[in-house]
């Protein structure tokens, strides 16, 4: 196997072959994962699958429907409140593996990946609010043209032109998240729940060494 | 001293006692309940929709401010005619460390509002009065016409209620005219349409007509600030109504309200740069000496693992 | 499809300490967030059943 030289061999033993199916979809987890700060990474995976229903909705009737149509005002409810759980749960997700240090053991890209699917959310968000073809929407992109002017930024992203947001907020800003989410996700599963921390009294020394040891 | 309770290597595989876990149940359950939580509070609350404002439904509501937004922008004094880029060469934009990004990438959406704003979309105007104040304001030499809006956008403003005023020394030139069909034009709703279809007849940009909205003196910043949504109120992270916002952006929002960015002419680059650092600082906060620390000093993860200390200590 | 809708189409309430300002909706989610961390933290997790080691075919070099 290693001795394959053909690019797809090598694609294939740096990717699918580093998987074990009990890692992709696992059955039993190490007994220290037994906590519920353990939920909030699902939930916001969950809010986002919701996020991404009603905003299917949306997208089929157009941006202005939900003006006019009881039905549409509805779906713009959900997919508000989606976001709002999104942002709940993702945020607190953050803070336990914070606490949990949870980018020991060689686990620096998942936290990586996660602080960009955090980022991502924001501006996919941001665009969100900006084609709501209302007053709100109006201040919004009005106000924040100036930061991104401000950066350069604003002579490629422009918050003013509502056909650009649209696009963006549609298909490729979710698509960028996706990616994101979903490589977070493998790395997640690919090296497993961190374990608890090692118990330190005094002086962070040991933990140090610790790190470093590996 | 330490009270070393386990010895494992975070980066091995977990070779320890596991327990039952069933990760496609867990999936289904979390999305049942995120399901039932968004469509229970969408039905409660439901959300926020305040109409969008036009060029014609602030002409009638506040035809004053128009006016005098719209001599302004023939005298070149409005907030977009003195941009800078990305629309104009008007200024230099913000600067950082004596850089201006903005001036960097250059004009990209050239704008020049005095001709976008007014003459440009009066053009499609018939009437004969109208056609010579053009005529006369495009023939007159720069330094004329910026004499005769600055006079009349003074006067109007000096005023503050007046839609227009007579001409008495003469010195306003062709400009009462031209403002007064623009207001008419706004009035009928037929600048809401010359603004956007000037590009292109299927319009999805909206540059042109929100960029003159937001020059506005008092009539849209007043509606926006009334509802707590100015950018030195913690607008940022607010919304119309009583909804709840973007509170994730909190922390941007912050520095707006704080000096030095508070009277900052360059605040938004500083703002933008700096949060730029910090988010940063939170993707490589594991390799940052002395902030990946915290979690050893603060041992919140004692109540997390507390089921397994309690038994590792045990045993 | 609005079914006992409370009505927050109105000036929102402000909380102002200083230099932070923040509206009730915006603080009650801050709020709940603090108080769904604490809970996962407090609230035992349901106990279930627990394996020994298992084969070695799971342990990677």
């Amino acid at each position: 196997m290693a001795a394959e030289s053909s690019w797809t061999a090598k694609v294939r033993s740096a990717t699918v072959e580093k998987f074990e199916p009990e890692d992709l979809l696992p059955d039993h987890q190490p007994a220290y994962v037994s906590s519920w700060i353990y939920v909030f990474g699902v939930l916001t995976i969950a809010s986002l699958a919701m996020i991404i229903l009603s905003g299917f909705v949306l997208t089929f009737e157009g941006p202005a429907w939900w003006h006019s149509s009881n039905v549409g005002h509805y779906v713009n409810s959900v997919h508000l409140w989606s976001v709002e759980l999104f942002f709940i749960f993702m945020v607190v997700h953050l803070w336990g593996k914070f606490w949990m240090a949870a980018w020991r053991g060689k686990r620096l890209a998942t936290w990586i990946t996660g602080c960009l699917a955090f980022f991502a959310s924001i501006i996919t968000g941001f665009t969100g609010y900006i084609i709501q073809t209302n007053f709100d929407s109006q201040w919004i992109a009005t106000q924040a043209k100036d930061g991104f002017n401000a950066m350069g930024i604003g002579a490629f992203f422009n918050t003013l032109n509502t056909g650009q947001a649209i696009l963006l907020h549609v298909s490729l800003l979710p698509l960028v998240l996706g990616i994101i989410v979903v490589w977070h996700i493998i790395l997640v599963r690919r090296k497993g729940v961190v374990p608890p921390m090692e118990e330190v009294d005094s002086a962070t020394r040991s933990v140090e060494t610790m790190e470093v040891k590996k | 001293m330490s009270r070393r309770l386990s010895t494992v290597d975070p980066s091995k595989k977990w070779s320890g006692p596991t327990r039952k876990y069933d990760l496609v149940k867990e999936f289904v359950i979390a999305f049942l309940v995120i399901a039932v939580a968004a469509l229970t509070l969408a039905g409660l609350f439901s959300s926020p929709d305040e109409k969008a404002i036009t060029l014609q439904s602030w002409s009638k509501a506040a035809p004053a401010d128009f006016v005098q937004t719209a001599a302004g922008e023939l005298a070149g004094t409005t907030t977009s005619a003195s941009y800078g880029p990305p629309y104009n060469n008007a200024a230099d934009g913000q600067k950082i460390l004596g850089i201006s990004p903005a001036k960097v990438v250059g004009v990209h959406i050239p704008i020049n509002p005095a001709q976008s704003f007014v003459i440009e979309p009066l053009k499609i105007s018939a009437d004969v009065p109208t056609r010579a104040a053009i005529d006369a304001w495009n023939s007159a030499p720069e330094k004329v016409r910026t004499g005769w809006a600055t006079a009349y956008a003074d006067a109007l403003a000096k005023d503050g209620k007046a839609t227009s005023l007579a001409d008495t020394k003469n010195e306003y030139g062709p400009v009462p005219t031209l403002v007064t069909s623009l207001l008419a034009m706004a009035k009928s709703g037929g600048l809401d349409g010359a603004l956007t279809t000037s590009d292109t007849n299927m319009p999805t940009n909206f540059t042109k007509p929100l960029l003159f909205l937001a020059d506005g003196g008092t009539y849209f910043s007043d509606l926006a600030s009334a509802q707590h949504l100015g950018g030195d109120q913690w607008g940022v992270m607010n919304e119309t109504g009583s909804w709840p916002g973007q509170s994730w952006l909190w922390l941007y929002s912050f520095w707006y309200q704080i000096d030095p960015f508070k009277s900052s002419e360059d605040a938004d680059v500083l703002v933008m740069t700096l949060m730029g650092v910090l988010s940063l600082l939170l993707v490589f906060l594991p390799l940052i000496p002395g902030l990946r620390k915290i979690p050893y000093l603060i041992p919140v993860h004692r109540l997390i693992w507390k089921k397994w200390y309690r038994r590792s200590s045990k045993s | 499809m609005r079914f006992l809708e409370i009505n927050l189409n109105h000036p929102a309430h402000y909380f102002t300490f200083g230099p932070f300002s923040v509206s009730a909706g915006n603080l009650a989610i801050i709020i709940f967030m603090f108080l769904i961390f604490a809970a996962a933290l407090i609230l035992p997790f349901p106990d279930h059943d627990e394996h020994k080691p298992q084969s070695s075919s799971r342990e990677e070099s």
